[in-house]
């Protein structure tokens, strides 16, 4: 009622949520709420802190020991929390060529090229779905809701991606994750929301199918398909699983894989030191400082991206997946 | 009606016409009537059928082609009979049920199916509450600047892989983390949790809570956006205390969404999560960590027992299509929306 839509600005939001007034952003308490206690002030304030401290004091501890000199590290018997010195030489060595070096090109290529491919292929399929009417529409979207239900298994699916000799190829890691069908339901419901009026219009004015989706759809979505990139993205660089399915070959270690083998590898006493043997740097076992730069390094892209798209999240997912 | 964003941000000279939203009906009722031939209809809409195909493509060469494949769990699948997969698929000899037989005669698979249900009640009692509490107290701040960079922060570790996540838990936990470094530095006997089969349940769950909490409060926080202020206005003039107003509007409000979640959770009973459990199965064993989903890896691809593991995953597929489905049927009975009633 008062609160006038201050954040909505670059969001065009779905027709339903625009007429609400959402929740008063950084607005005064109402006047007939009556004063916090100073109690319950003070719980959620320690509560609050230690949720903060929880995420952030992992972070900061990774970064400053990544940071440090052998000696500080030895001399504080592990993880550095008060940063003394600068001591860039971690990074030096992980960027010297060899495995890491390797392991994050070949995540940022496979980020790269997947959330291209992903996203073309899931705004194309999201606006061919939207139109309800059309030839076939009800088929190919039960098609596409109906693997919400139906799981392929693993060694079926394993089977197949071999099958198709994508062992060891980088697209083992792209195609069988390349569509999300959520993501393509997200994106539908707002290509959805725009008025019919529009379409009609520009298709009187002569434009096609894939000139509506370019020119109309696009700009009116941006919101969303930047928050559905996001999504893909961090997933590509995340994959994890896929590689230790299709990939054997060392050089195309993803990152993550890298930093398993680095970290995870070798802490129970029954793993052989064989499977942690990595080419490619010079000084075995790896230090701790480097073992932080590779997970500083690990963090880093999405920590970079997050900012731009977190304040579409809410708008962005929530409308689109409520109505999907 | 308010559509500045929608309108405004097209230069429409065309859409001049302000006709208020139904505008998908009239146009389809018109159709209908002198509905097109097939033909012309196809010439019609051939681009969109065009985009939807390498989607469409996709999904059946990954998705529906593995499903199919499932047939190999009644197979004694051998893939060195061909020359490729399909090949051996067609010289594999037939078995009936027998991988199921050996697959339910294996206590390993009885304890990874426990574990796995272990897990999952222990996560609805111990993580399912926490990310209503965190939207509730989110929700109550009124300082918008604290409440956004809490946010922030806290959504944060969702878009980490499991990897790291277990990684910053070694790093901080772990028996060379910096807890046990404090402890040893106090005297104290530091303990290894990270190893440890006894707790691992509530490592996993902390794992989760650590990552999920914050993501999993955004869809509470948009329902308690969703609910009417002046609700909470006219119980403070009846006298109702700040208390009495979360019971009585609060989790009212909420109880849609708490119903839902909670039922798409039980739908999936059988999934905990794959890569949590395949990362630290070396460091705790298997005793405490081997659930469906790492049952059927080892069974299939490590120990190349291909039958057995597509019957261990089969099983898991129908009993989870099962869950799912009663869970929706569930959810209907409840007067809810269900999770796939979507059109």
């Amino acid at each position: 009622m008062t609160a006038q839509l201050s954040g909505i600005g670059p969001v065009p939001a779905a027709p339903e949520t625009a007429g609400r007034p959402r929740r008063r952003r950084g607005s005064p308490r109402p006047p007939w709420e009556e004063p916090p206690s100073p109690v319950g002030l003070f719980g959620k304030g320690v509560v609050l802190v230690l949720l903060v401290a929880a995420v952030l004091v992992p972070l900061w501890a990774v970064l400053v020991t990544s940071l440090a000199s052998r000696e500080t590290i030895d001399a504080a018997g592990g993880m550095v929390m008060v940063p003394r010195e600068f001591d860039p030489s971690a990074y030096i060595t992980i960027f010297n060529g060899g495995q890491i070096t390797r392991a994050v090109w070949i995540s940022t290529l496979i980020t790269v090229v997947g959330t291209t491919v992903s996203l073309v292929l899931t705004v194309l399929a999201a606006y061919g779905l939207s139109r309800p009417g059309s030839v076939g529409h009800r088929g190919l979207l039960f098609f596409f809701l109906l693997t919400f239900l139906i799981f392929p298994g693993l060694v079926p699916s394993y089977l197949v991606v071999t099958g198709l000799g994508l062992k060891d190829s980088i697209w083992s890691l792209i195609l069988p994750s390349a569509i999300s069908v959520f993501n393509l339901v997200v994106i539908r419901a707002f290509f959805m929301g725009v008025p019919g009026e529009l379409l009609d219009s520009a298709r009187i004015d002569g434009a096609g199918e894939f000139r509506i989706l370019t020119r109309i759809m696009l700009p009116l979505s941006k919101a969303v398909i930047a928050v559905v990139g996001l999504f893909y993205a961090v997933g590509y660089w995340n994959a994890y699983f896929n590689s230790v399915l299709y990939i054997d070959d060392n050089d195309k270690f993803p990152i993550q894989r890298v930093l398993q083998s680095y970290i995870l590898a070798g802490q129970s006493p029954n793993v052989s030191g064989a499977a942690v043997s990595l080419p490619g740097i010079t000084a075995y076992p790896p230090t701790l400082a480097v073992k932080m730069a590779v997970v500083v390094v690990t963090v880093v892209p999405a920590i970079i991206v997050y900012p731009f798209v977190q304040r579409h999240f809410t708008k962005g997912v929530i409308t689109g997946a409520v109505k999907g | 009606m308010s559509g500045p964003g929608t309108a405004g941000a097209v230069d429409a000279p065309a859409a001049a016409g302000q006709a208020p939203p139904p505008t998908r009906r009239p146009r389809r009722a018109g159709r209908r009537r002198h509905r097109a031939s097939l033909g012309a209809r196809l010439r019609r809409d051939w681009p969109l059928l065009a985009m939807t195909a390498p989607a469409a493509a996709l999904l059946l060469v990954f998705h529906y082609l593995p499903t199919l494949g499932n047939v190999i769990a009644f197979q004694d699948y051998n893939p060195f009979v061909g020359d490729d997969p399909v090949e051996a698929f067609l010289y594999s000899e037939w078995i009936g049920f027998g991988n199921f037989e050996a697959l339910f005669a294996d206590p390993l698979f009885w304890d990874a199916v426990r574990n796995t249900l272990t897990i999952t009640a222990f996560q609805l009692v111990f993580f399912f509450p926490l990310p209503i509490l965190l939207a509730i107290l989110l929700n109550s701040l009124v300082s918008g600047r604290v409440r956004g960079f809490v946010q922030s922060v806290v959504y944060l570790p969702h878009f980490f892989s499991w990897v790291l996540v277990v990684t910053f838990f070694v790093q901080m936990l772990g028996g060379a983390g910096l807890l046990a470094q404090e402890m040893r530095e106090a005297g104290m006997q530091p303990w290894n949790i990270m190893t440890n089969p006894d707790t691992f349940i509530v490592l996993v769950t902390a794992e989760a809570v650590w990552k999920d909490i914050g993501w999993g409060a955004i869809v509470f926080l948009a329902a308690l956006a969703a609910i009417d202020p002046n609700l909470y206005e006219a119980a403070a003039a009846d006298g109702a205390g700040r208390w009495r107003r979360m019971w009585h509007i609060t989790l009212p409000g909420l109880r849609p969404v708490i119903v839902l979640l909670l039922i798409m959770r039980l739908g999936d009973a059988l999934s905990v999560g794959f890569e949590q459990f395949i990362l630290q199965r070396e460091a705790v064993g298997r005793d405490a960590a081997e659930v469906l989903d790492t049952f059927v890896y080892y069974q299939a691809i490590a120990t190349q027992q291909w039958g057995l593991g597509a019957a261990a995953g089969l099983f898991k597929a129908v009993v989870g299509l099962i869950l799912i489905l009663a869970a929706n049927k569930l959810a209907h009975r409840l007067g809810e929306q269900g999770v796939y009633s979507k059109s």
